[in-house]
């Protein structure tokens, strides 16, 4: 188990997007149709096997050869109760995206019912099937499409129904408002009478049409988000907010830096405490008692030493991570044509070296979980991105079957990418072992800030070229450890040399929301601008003029038109920058405004336009809300944020010391969508992110003529 | 042991057990069962454990048990007969939240603000809201719900 604890915890996960999927292991869900219908209840259940899935996923890494198997494997699934209920089953959770809601319109559109009669139950690895995790962007790329394709053969199947018996072809009957009519006889009856007393199951055909976009009648409008009434009434119950009968709370002792070992535990004062269960596994401590307080003076009795390893610091982080480069490691590598022949043809060349500092997600709900365990069975309730993988390290860590875990994601408060590793739900399912009640864990924040793990430090470098007539002759780029993301310039440039260079990170590294699209996008959009300098061209010109990609064209001349670009400044301190790219489908650009305070070096965003184009819109109102919080949340990585650490501890992890965003650093906001209603969905929770920090570089640059080339760019501000 | 504690809280008088030394925050959350009130930081910054004592806003993490004398009223308790306080109906109408874990926190500093100004410029509202923390960054729609709820309060006093 201990052994099991330190793995996740030490382990850093390089390139943590293609980690996930690479890991991915098959499932085999052995659907039996009896049990479900006892479990749910008599009706009709359509479902959606992986082949039908996979069709639509982009995921790639190795999955395809195991298509023989495949059909065993269901995605989705949705069941209409007797009484009209419609119930439809993800695998993914609900950590504020709104997909609880933007998925239920899909499936109450495609079945031709009200939005209020469908619920999601979502993310629970003993109800609804398997699934990676809710991550990267692709909720409404793969599941929304599967779980329409779902609704919408369950449509078919009760007007198949209907037919057989009105003794007609189902073509000449309607599906309205969860009735069907057959306007030629003028029959009727609702779908809870079709439903009755049946229990068909049905897997979704091949051919299977969905409604398109531009016929949507629920999907494509903003709707008030599920639940509403208990998230404003403080109702909702998230993980932490769990008291099950006889709860016990746990606490952890932390190690007193990274890579420090356990030399010797000493935990007999601890035991003189009456209420507390104290567990000493390998170098897994903890306890746990009837309130925190007793859990926490607890592990404060216990005397452990530790043998502390030298570790870098923050300061010599950029050259930590050039040094320390994991050659074996095979890097991304994109080459076309010859850098050299590029430079060669140049009129003006440049050289630049760009950072990006390790940042939090500082999710304002910490990990948490409560587990317990009955008859040799383990459910674990917990805020993660990753139910199903969650699932898995528990049955490792203690030997258990599959079948004997279960893992529920209770809606959780939030995450960024930053809740996808299950140490939480190792330590209360450990300590709930021990005291045979159901233990809970919160972390605090300090924890938090220190044992979860951080979006990737980096170092890039380009060398580039630019012709007299504007147009890119060389791109040469190399990322040292922020990742591949968004790594590829979407510009056209003959010659290019494009490397990441994976790195033995001295920090616990993983996802995080944009990952290192925010990093690539940074360097290379800071870039342009200076390359649009040297060429004596206005930075948008200077784009448009080297993008072929017309999406991509749109979204900067919508951006720039809503702006007023090019602005004229009218104050002292005054700047302006654009900036933008394609992440995971979606096309962005940004122009901000911002003014500088000579005297204190402080920046301040003042206006942000943001054109955004993720294909045909579900929810605008959602949509909306995403994207504003995405600039809200990636003002803090571009301006301020920044993880500070010295010997293996981290000294800023409280919000005191580690500044995020507030009410105060918003800019005014403006939101172009472009609906492309002939378009599929692409995620939007990331994307819009990617092209704020680089045009708040470059309205800075275009105030001072100082070139900021790390992030974030006004640290001390 | 020593005899309970009285509390007041929503108008409801409760004993309670812990220590004068517990925070706040624990007693409603622990004792109470009153888990609307949520724990951000546990160091007075992120606003997410906000309560009102004797109609002002305070950080729950960072009072202590035996300090509260006067009522305590949390997001559980501004729900009247089954109305929404204009606060909560404006979050709701103008879908003001994300994940929603901050939410309790803003509605009653909200309320704090409403009670002290009834018609906050935005700037007022900005200064007022800056030690609450939204990840999300839901910040724009809590300014508009806070504007659309000193308006309906205007004409329907509470
Ligand atoms: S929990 Fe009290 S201010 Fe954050
Ligand atoms: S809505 Fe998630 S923290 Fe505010």
């Amino acid at each position: 188990m201990s052994s099991l604890l330190n793995k996740f915890a030490r382990e850093p996960e390089l390139e943590p997007e293609r980690y996930e999927f690479r890991e991915a292991p098959i499932h085999h869900f052995a659907l039996d149709r009896r049990d479900f219908f006892k479990f749910f209840g008599a009706g009709i259940m359509v479902f959606a096997a992986a082949k039908d899935a996979l069709a639509l996923q982009e995921s790639g890494g190795g999955r395809q050869n195991h298509s023989e198997e495949l059909p065993k494997e269901i995605t989705a699934w949705l069941h209409i109760g007797e009484d009209g209920s419609v119930t439809a089953f993800t695998g993914k959770v609900e950590i504020g995206q709104n997909i609880r809601t933007s998925l239920a319109q899909s499936v109450a559109d495609e079945l031709r019912v009200s939005f209020e009669t469908v619920r999601m139950v979502m993310g629970d690895t003993q109800l609804t099937p398997f699934d990676m995790g809710t991550f990267g962007s692709r909720t409404t790329p793969t599941m929304a499409p599967q779980l329409r394709r779902v609704a919408s053969a369950a449509r078919e199947l009760l007007l198949q129904t209907a037919a057989k018996e009105w003794n007609t072809a189902p073509e000449k009957l309607l599906a309205v408002n969860a009735k069907i009519t057959d306007p030629a006889s003028g029959r009727a009856t609702t779908y809870a009478d079709v439903a009755r007393g049946k229990t068909l199951a049905q897997r979704i055909p091949d051919e299977d049409p969905m409604t398109p976009a531009s016929e949507w009648t629920i999907a494509g409008k903003s709707l008030p988000k599920v639940d509403g009434r208990a998230f404003v009434t403080g109702r909702h119950q998230y993980t932490s907010d769990l008291r099950p009968a006889g709860l016990m709370y746990g606490k952890v002792l932390r190690a007193p830096s990274f890579g420090a070992t356990m030399t010797s535990c000493d935990i007999s004062a601890a035991q003189k405490f009456p209420a507390a269960v104290i567990v000493h596994d390998g170098d897994f401590v903890g306890a746990a008692a009837s309130s925190e307080n007793e859990a926490d003076e607890a592990i404060a009795a216990i005397r452990a030493e530790w043998k502390e390893t030298s570790q870098p610091s923050s300061s010599e982080l950029f050259s930590y991570l050039k040094q320390n480069v994991a050659s074996d490691e095979p890097s991304d590598l994109t080459q076309s044509g010859s850098i050299p022949d590029g430079l060669a043809a140049a009129t003006h060349r440049l050289e630049a070296t760009y950072t990006v500092a390790y940042i939090a997600h500082a999710p304002l709900e910490p990990r948490a979980a409560v587990a317990e365990w009955k008859d040799g069975k383990l459910t674990v309730r917990t805020g993660t991105q990753r139910p199903f993988a969650t699932r898995d390290a528990l049955a490792e860590a203690f030997h258990l079957a599959k079948e004997n875990v279960r893992v529920i994601v209770p809606d959780t408060g939030s995450a960024y990418g930053g809740k996808h590793t299950p140490d939480a739900a190792l330590e209360a399912a450990r300590l709930a072992r021990a005291t045979g009640k159901p233990v809970k864990i919160v972390w605090t924040r300090e924890e938090e800030f220190t044992w979860s793990y951080f979006r990737p430090a980096g170092v890039i470098e380009i060398k580039s070229g630019v012709a007299a007539d504007g147009k890119l002759t060389a791109w040469e780029f190399h990322n040292y450890n922020s990742g591949a993301a968004g790594i590829g310039t979407p510009y056209t440039v003959p010659n290019q040399h494009i490397e990441f260079h994976p790195v033995r990170s001295p920090l616990r590294q993983g996802s995080y929301r944009g990952l290192a699209a925010t990093a690539n996008h940074f360097a290379r959009e800071s870039h342009m601008d200076d390359l649009a300098h040297a060429a004596a061209m206005d930075p948008l010109d200077f784009r448009l003029k080297n993008i072929s990609d017309p999406r991509l064209r749109d979204v900067f001349q919508a951006a720039a038109e809503s702006f007023g670009w090019p602005a004229k400044k009218t104050k002292p301190g005054q700047g302006f920058g654009i900036g933008g790219g394609i992440e995971k489908s979606g096309y962005v650009a940004t122009c901000t405004e911002i003014s500088t305070d000579d005297a204190r070096g402080a920046i301040r965003v003042v206006r942000v336009v943001t054109a955004f184009d993720c294909g045909a819109i579900v929810n605008p109102d959602g949509l909306r809300n995403q994207i504003m919080g995405a600039n809200i949340m990636g003002l803090g990585g571009a301006l301020f944020e920044a993880m500070a650490f010295n010997g293996g501890r981290i000294t800023n992890a409280r919000f005191a010391r580690y500044r995020v965003p507030r009410f105060r650093d918003v800019p005014d906001m403006e939101i172009v969508l472009m609906d492309r209603k002939d378009i599929p969905s692409a995620g939007a929770g990331e994307t819009p992110l990617v092209g704020l920090a680089p045009a708040i570089g470059n309205a800075i640059f275009d105030a001072t003529g100082v070139r900021r080339t790390t992030l974030p760019l006004a640290p001390r501000a | 042991m020593a005899p309970p504690l009285e509390l007041v809280v929503n108008d409801q008088k409760y004993p309670v057990h812990s220590d004068p030394d517990t925070r706040l925050l624990t007693v409603l959350r622990d004792e109470l069962g009153l888990t609307g009130t949520k724990y951000g930081c546990g160091e007075g910054q992120c606003g997410a454990c906000t309560v009102l004592i004797g109609g002002s806003p305070r950080r729950s993490c960072q009072v202590l048990l035996g300090e509260v004398v006067q009522p305590v009223t949390t997001i559980e308790g501004l729900e009247k007969d089954g109305h929404l306080h204009p606060v909560q109906q404006a979050f709701l109408d103008l879908d003001a939240f994300q994940c929603a874990y901050c939410t309790s926190g803003m509605i009653i500093s909200s309320v704090a603000l409403l009670t002290q100004k009834p018609d906050p410029s935005s700037t007022d509202i900005v200064q007022f809201m800056q030690g609450n923390i939204c990840r999300c960054g839901t910040y724009p729609r809590i300014v508009d719900a806070i504007q659309r709820a000193a308006k309906s309060m205007e004409k329907q006093p509470r």
